[in-house]
Order: structure tokens, then sequence, then C-alpha cells
């Protein structure tokens, strides 16, 4: 090395010929798959984690929250006791809860493009929508989370599902599909929008009416007809139909059938205007 | 460069818009294969847009750009395949470690996860992070944060890299590990494409300068080039007596055989030297001629004297410029000769 290097520290210092070698043993692998290039995004949302677990608030303080405050509210008025409204409302709060939880899908992928690293990302070799699916994949183990604290706090609260452990799993992975889809809505405002606050409220103006305004609660038979126009058709209120039909022993297969195509449509659409609107983001 | 082979980079007519903001306007530049080729220009002069088309980051309004013989617009795969960019700002994830960062790299550009941690941990120790690898981007220094973003350049040894402004900011000894890295990428066969706002940076390094305003190149040279027509050095003199400087302005216009620049400070004037020797020379004249000299200064001409020789105009921030609508035909395409 020519350069002085007197009055360099030596663990600052960089070494010209160790740059060279560096460069030199360098291998060029083949690009990876888009499944492998997922994953290692996946990994990437893993490790935020790990640095910052108090991102996991949302996941397990909120499903609490809603599921004790719910319960001893309205239960004796609806149900006449808190356990036998238990049974019908711990699938719709759990539905309501993991959908509420999707906005911070798009409130996350906001934030990181704003921090500039997708420049990154985007100049790679990869299958591009990996950088999106990776992420995905991470919210469906924050799904899962939420899921499992509400259903263990449900049990000792007195939940006891008929259809045993299969169904609440059935139950449990009809959300994760229909919750994956969502995300794909958020991905595309996430790209979209300017500022994390518009998109907050806008994701809270499409929730809050979307889950409320659903068969979580209340029996739709009780609402104004037109209420229950828009009750019946709410993809909410077909899920939360499943989800108690899996977990009690129901048949529901129309509304799985149903579930299962509006996932796939949301995907359908929203899949590629995301891809469209993340090649476009300047 | 010999005759068969592609130039690493090759643009004609690269124009880009935002709105009414023309960031890129009729670029032309063409990097020899294996060169370390400098773009010279002040804040919002397009650097960053123009590379971001480069990279296949954004795509042109119009005109042609081609990377390493591929379309930037057609062929990008190609590109991305061969080529790196380290951007200005956030080019790593400031929430993960740095060891962190690079092994994500390393499995996005096909390495296996042993390889991929084996090349990261190489990496941090070329670039004198060891010790640092394990934390968070985010409590880096400056210097260390530059180094991370090219070591995350270089996963997979690029046959072109494009560095946009990776001195800005730093101190002069971080400036200099980082120009040591950059000479190593160059002697180790890839083409560096780099940005900066510093005349002497690009002087140091590059082997051809692109001095550009306004989204277009006003000149083009080896620094030897640019420098015979920006002059060498500028000398600064400052009088004792400001009665003086009329006289010492016709004295060093005379020995200096230059035009003499005074600005608001009625002591000082300063002149563009195409010839150090005769410095020396000019200031004895004006000692001889009884002239007092209270200090004087050789230094090389900044971007803003480059600019005003070049455009006959200050290289004022474009964008704070781009409202009032000054017109920017003023700046003519100057061909810099040796
Ligand atoms: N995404 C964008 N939207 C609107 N205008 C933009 C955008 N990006 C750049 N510009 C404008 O284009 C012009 C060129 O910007 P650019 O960032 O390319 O300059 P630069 O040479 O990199 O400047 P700096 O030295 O400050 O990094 C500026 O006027 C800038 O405001
Ligand atoms: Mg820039």
């Amino acid at each position: 090395m020519s350069a002085p290097s007197t009055e360099r520290t030596e663990a600052q210092s960089v070494a010209s010929d160790a740059v060279l070698t560096a460069l030199a043993v360098g291998s060029r692998p083949e690009a990876p798959g888009g499944w492998s290039a997922s994953l290692t995004f996946w990994w990437r949302a893993m490790l935020k984690i790990k640095h910052v677990p108090e991102q996991l608030f949302d996941v397990t303080m909120f499903p609490i929250m809603f599921l004790l405050m719910f319960t001893y509210l309205f239960g004796g008025a609806l149900a006449g006791s808190t356990s036998a409204y238990l049974q019908q409302v711990l699938p719709g709060i759990l539905v309501m809860t993991v959908a509420m939880i999707t906005m911070y899908t798009g409130l996350t992928l906001n934030r990181d493009i704003q921090k500039g690293v997708h420049d990154r990302f985007r100049s790679l070799p990869i299958w591009r929508p990996s950088t999106l699916v990776g992420p995905l994949l991470a919210d469906g183990v924050r799904y899962t989370l939420a899921s499992t604290v509400i259903l263990v706090l449900g049990l000792v609260l007195g939940f006891r599902p008929d259809a045993g452990v299969g169904g609440v799993a059935a139950g449990v992975g009809l959300l994760l599909v229909f919750c994956f889809s969502l995300s794909w809505i958020w991905t595309t405002l996430g790209i979209v929008m300017r500022s994390e606050e518009a998109l907050m409220g806008l994701s809270m103006m499409v929730l809050f009416p979307l889950t409320f305004v659903s068969n979580v609660f209340v029996p739709p038979e009780t609402l104004p007809n037109w209420l229950e126009a828009f009750v019946t058709v709410n993809p909410i209120t077909l899920l939360v139909t499943a989800m108690r039909g899996l977990m009690h022993g129901h048949a529901v297969g129309g509304e799985i059938a149903i579930v299962l195509m509006i996932s796939a449509a949301l995907v359908a659409v929203f899949g590629p205007l995301t891809m469209l609107v993340y090649r476009r983001a300047a | 460069m010999n005759g068969s082979a592609h130039p690493a980079v090759y643009v004609d007519g690269l124009v880009k818009h935002f709105g009414s903001t023309r960031a890129v306007d009729g670029l032309q530049i063409e990097v020899a294969p294996g060169a370390l080729y400098g773009v010279l220009g002040p804040n919002g002069a397009g650097k960053t847009t123009a590379l971001r088309m480069l990279a296949t980051l954004l795509r042109p309004d119009a005109g042609t750009a081609r990377v390493l013989g591929h379309d930037v617009v057609t062929e990008p795969k190609l590109i991305r395949r061969r080529v790196s960019m380290t951007g200005q700002f956030a080019s790593v994830d400031e929430d993960l470690s740095g060891r962190e960062n690079l092994v994500l790299l390393g499995r996005l550009w096909g390495h296996r996860w042993r390889d991929a941690a084996t090349r990261a941990d190489g990496l941090l120790e070329a670039f004198g992070l060891t010790d640092a690898a394990g934390r968070q981007v985010k409590t880096y220094s400056g210097g260390m944060r530059r180094r991370i973003d090219i070591a995350a350049s270089i996963l997979v040894t690029p046959d072109l890299i494009f560095l946009d402004e990776p001195t800005t900011g730093l101190d002069p000894r971080s400036r200099n590990q980082v120009w040591e890295i950059v000479r190593a990428l160059v002697s180790g066969g890839t083409t560096v494409l780099l940005t900066t706002q510093y005349l002497d940076e690009a002087d140091q390094l590059a082997d051809r300068i692109a001095v550009i305003d306004h989204g277009r190149v006003i000149a083009e040279g080896s620094s030897s080039q640019l420098k015979a027509s920006v002059g060498v050095g500028v000398l600064h003199v400052r009088l004792h007596d400001p009665e003086q400087r009329l006289r010492a302005e016709e004295l060093l216009a005379r020995t200096l055989d230059a035009s003499i620049q005074v600005d608001g400070d009625p002591a000082a004037l300063s002149a563009r030297v195409t010839d150090t020797a005769r410095v020396a020379y000019a200031l004895s004249e004006l000692t001889d001629a009884g002239v007092e000299v209270a200090n004087f200064s050789l230094g090389q001409p900044s971007l803003d004297e480059v600019f005003l020789t070049l455009t006959g105009r200050p290289a004022a921030d474009q964008r704070a410029e781009d409202g009032d609508g000054l017109d920017p035909s003023g700046a003519t395409s100057q061909e810099v000769t040796a």
C-alpha cells in the first residue's frame, strides 16, 4: 500500500490490496429464482422484527384488547352469557383483528420505499415481485401470531370449538389466504400514496366499515333492510360465516368457495397493479 | 479502447422531464471500458437522474442510453446482471447490521447462505468494518456508511459500477479511504462512473471528466484538457491597501496574461493561472512596484470558478433557480481541447 498510513487507526483502515483480493475472489453465481429471492426478503423482514421487536405490539395487544372488550361489553346483552357469545364472536374478532393488521403491510412498505433502499433492490437481477412477496410472507407470520394470541386467550375464557384442532386450523388457514390477498390492496396504496398519514387515514376508512358493518357482533337479520343488504354481501361477513362453520363443524362450502374466489380476484387485480405502480415509482 | 468493444456507457440525447423541470436535457456521454469517468456538476444538475436512468431505475423520456452494449429500455435485465449502483442516499437498510445487509445482498445475487456469509466477512474485513459488522447501520459514521454502501455494490464483482457522490459530506480522511477503494475497483478491471461536486476529486480520480449543468454536458475531456481551459489554478491575493487594487490588477493582468476578477472585498482580487511558474514572478513584480500583499494563496479552481469560466455565470443551485425561469441558453456547449 503506497498511501501514508501513519495517521490511520487500525480499525478504520482500508487496505486496497484486501479490496482487490475481495474483488478477485468473487464468483458470479446464477441469479436466484423468484421463490428464493422472496424467502430472502422474508428473512429481511424477520431481521427487522428482531431489531425492533416493539413492532409486534399491534399483533399482540390489539387482539387481547379487542377480545376482552367486546366479549364482556356485548356478551351479556346480546347472547345472554359471555361464554355463549364467545362461541360466536371469537371467529369474528379473529377476522376483524387480523384484517385490521393487514393495514400495516402498506404502512411498512411506504416507510421502506421512502427510505430509498428499494432503489438498490430494483437494480438487482431478481424477480421483481419478490421484494413485495417476501414482506407479505412475513406478514403471514404476524397474522399467525395474532391468531394464536386470540385463540389461546379465547380457550382460557371458555371458547370451545366443536370441530376441534383441525377445524380451527382450517379456519385460520382460510383467514390467512384472505388476508394475504387483501394485503395487495395495501401494497398498491403503500406505493402510490406520498405520506404515511394519508395512507393510514385511507386504510382506516376502508377497514372500519368493512369490519364493523358485518356479522361479527350481531346477526344481520336484526338490522334495517338497507344495512342488512350491505352486510350480507360484505366479504368479511362471508369469511366470518365460513370461519364459524369450520370451527364449529357446520357445512359452509359455499361461503368458503366465494371467499377463495374473492381472494383470487384480489390478487389477480391488485398484484399486477402493485407491480405496475412499483415499476413507475420514481 | 479497442475498436470492436462496446463503450461501457453510451448516452446520446438523453432526456428526462419531471413536470416542467428538465432534469436531464440532451445528455451525451461515452465511457470507455475500464475507465474511471467523472461527472461533475452542481446541485440539481441532473447527475442522480442520469445515473438512475443508466441503472434502469428510471425510464428515459427520449434519447439513447446503452450500458455495456445493452439498451436500458429494452434490455434492462442484461444490464442488471453486470452493473451495480451505489445511490446517493440510503442504499443499504439502516435497521439491519452491516453484516446482515451484505449477507442479504449476497443471497439476492444468488450466493448460497454459506458463500454469502463468507463473502460478507471478506468484504467487511477489506473495508475495515469488521468491528462494526454486528451493529445496525444507522449507528455508523458517514465514512463507514459510504464504505458499507460500496461494499454492498460489489458482492458480485460488477463490470461497471455507478457511484453517486460517493464522498459528499465526508471528512478528508474518509474521503481518501473511498478514493482508495475506487482506485482498487478500477485496477481490478471494473469500469467506474462517479458523480461529484468537487473539481479536485474529479481531477485526482477520473481519467475523463464531463461537466454537466442543467442536464447537459457543457465541457468534456481529460483532467488536463479541462484544466487547460479553466486554468490550472486560481491565485487569490489580498492587499494591505485597497487603494492599490487597480494598480495590482494591471500588474497581474500583464504578468500572468490573464483576466483578473475582483469581488466584494475591496482589497482582494483573484486571477486564473495557466502556468504556475509565473505566479512567483507576478508576486515579486507586485512587491517591486510597491504594492503590499497581505496574503495570497494558489488553489485549484472551485466548481464555482469552473462554471464561471465555462458558462459565464456562477453555479447556483438549479433547484432554486427553476422557479424564476432563468434562461440557461447562455450556457453554450464548449469543446475542450488540449
Ligand atoms: N422525482 C423527482 N420529481 C420531481 N423533480 C425531480 C425529481 N428528481 C429530480 N428532480 C429535479 O430534477 C433536477 C435534477 O435533480 P438531480 O437529483 O438529478 O440532481 P443532482 O445533480 O443529482 O443534484 P445533487 O447534487 O443535489 O444530488 C432537480 O431540479 C430536481 O429538483
Ligand atoms: Mg444527486
